[in-house]
């Protein structure tokens, strides 16, 4: 598995405040990069896949783990 | 007697129709992201909490997800958007009095319904503050980061008395109603009036 090249902690955030850092950060990044997003709230599950398929960002994988759900997203 | 076969069961999926794309105003993308998004128009018309809420909360994510994004802040809804420390707005009398008894800024935020003399703001700010939920300046400082344009109405900026300095930084051009119209009309283009 490749490392992501940036990680957005977005643990205890609600709605929207994960999918606007994360927005942020990808900002910063160059197509292609891998963005890693921790998060809590329940609501990103459904958030990130529709905030991909908008962006045209790439969900590639969606995990979960003590509560806490793990998106990693590449670039467009 | 005849048997009569059942029918079997079919299930009727609607044909998957093709939605040919609009044709795009060319937008400028608010989040720097490959979209083909057209663009979101949100009126803000109230200075109310539950109703500033949504409108930042849709803006923000809106931005965030590259669609260009403006708000167009008239009547009440540019109370929210003058410097907090800004408490009494205007020159004449009467102007001075609406905001003596509508506290302009977005850290004064009063409720639709329930607002109980300020109990019903605090209890929102209790609960929102369990929740994690962000507050009203920090989802205009997100929307405004991510490139949200916000348009004051100049109209009701002269009737109420407000100046361009007495407004937070980073708003866009003050305009009218024509303007708004020509934004909201443009294909493509979704609009909310909150």
């Amino acid at each position: 598995m490749t490392a992501p090249n940036a990680t957005v902690d977005a643990r205890g955030l609600s709605c929207p405040m994960p999918i606007v850092k994360t927005a942020q950060q990808i900002r910063t990044l160059t197509s292609g990069a891998l963005v890693e997003v921790l998060a809590t709230d329940p609501g990103s599950l459904k958030d990130f896949t529709a905030w991909t398929r908008t962006t045209g960002n790439a969900l590639v994988e969606q995990t979960q783990a003590d509560g806490v759900y793990r998106f990693l997203i590449r670039k467009a | 007697m005849t048997m009569i076969a059942p029918t079997p069961e079919t299930v009727v999926t609607p044909a998957e129709t093709f939605i040919p794309p609009m044709a795009s105003p060319a937008p400028e993308p608010a989040a720097g992201m490959p979209v083909d998004a057209k663009g979101l128009v949100i009126v803000a018309w109230s200075s109310e909490y539950d109703r500033i809420m949504p409108t930042l909360i849709l803006a923000s994510t809106a931005a965030a997800s590259g669609i260009p994004t403006k708000v167009f802040i008239t009547f009440w809804g540019l109370l929210p958007f003058v410097k907090d420390e800004h408490r009494i707005t205007g020159e004449g009398w009467m102007q001075k009095m609406l905001s003596l008894m509508q506290r302009p800024g977005i850290h004064h935020l009063k409720m639709s319904k329930m607002n109980f003399a300020g109990m019903g703001p605090w209890m929102i700010g209790k609960l929102s503050d369990e929740h994690h939920v962000a507050k009203p300046a920090e989802l205009l400082e997100a929307a405004l980061a991510m490139g949200v344009e916000f348009i004051p109405c100049q109209m009701t900026m002269d009737m109420f008395g407000l100046t361009h300095d007495e407004m937070i930084d980073g708003l866009g051009e003050p305009a009218g109603a024509a303007t708004v119209i020509e934004l909201m009309t443009r294909p493509g283009t979704a609009s909310l009036f909150i």
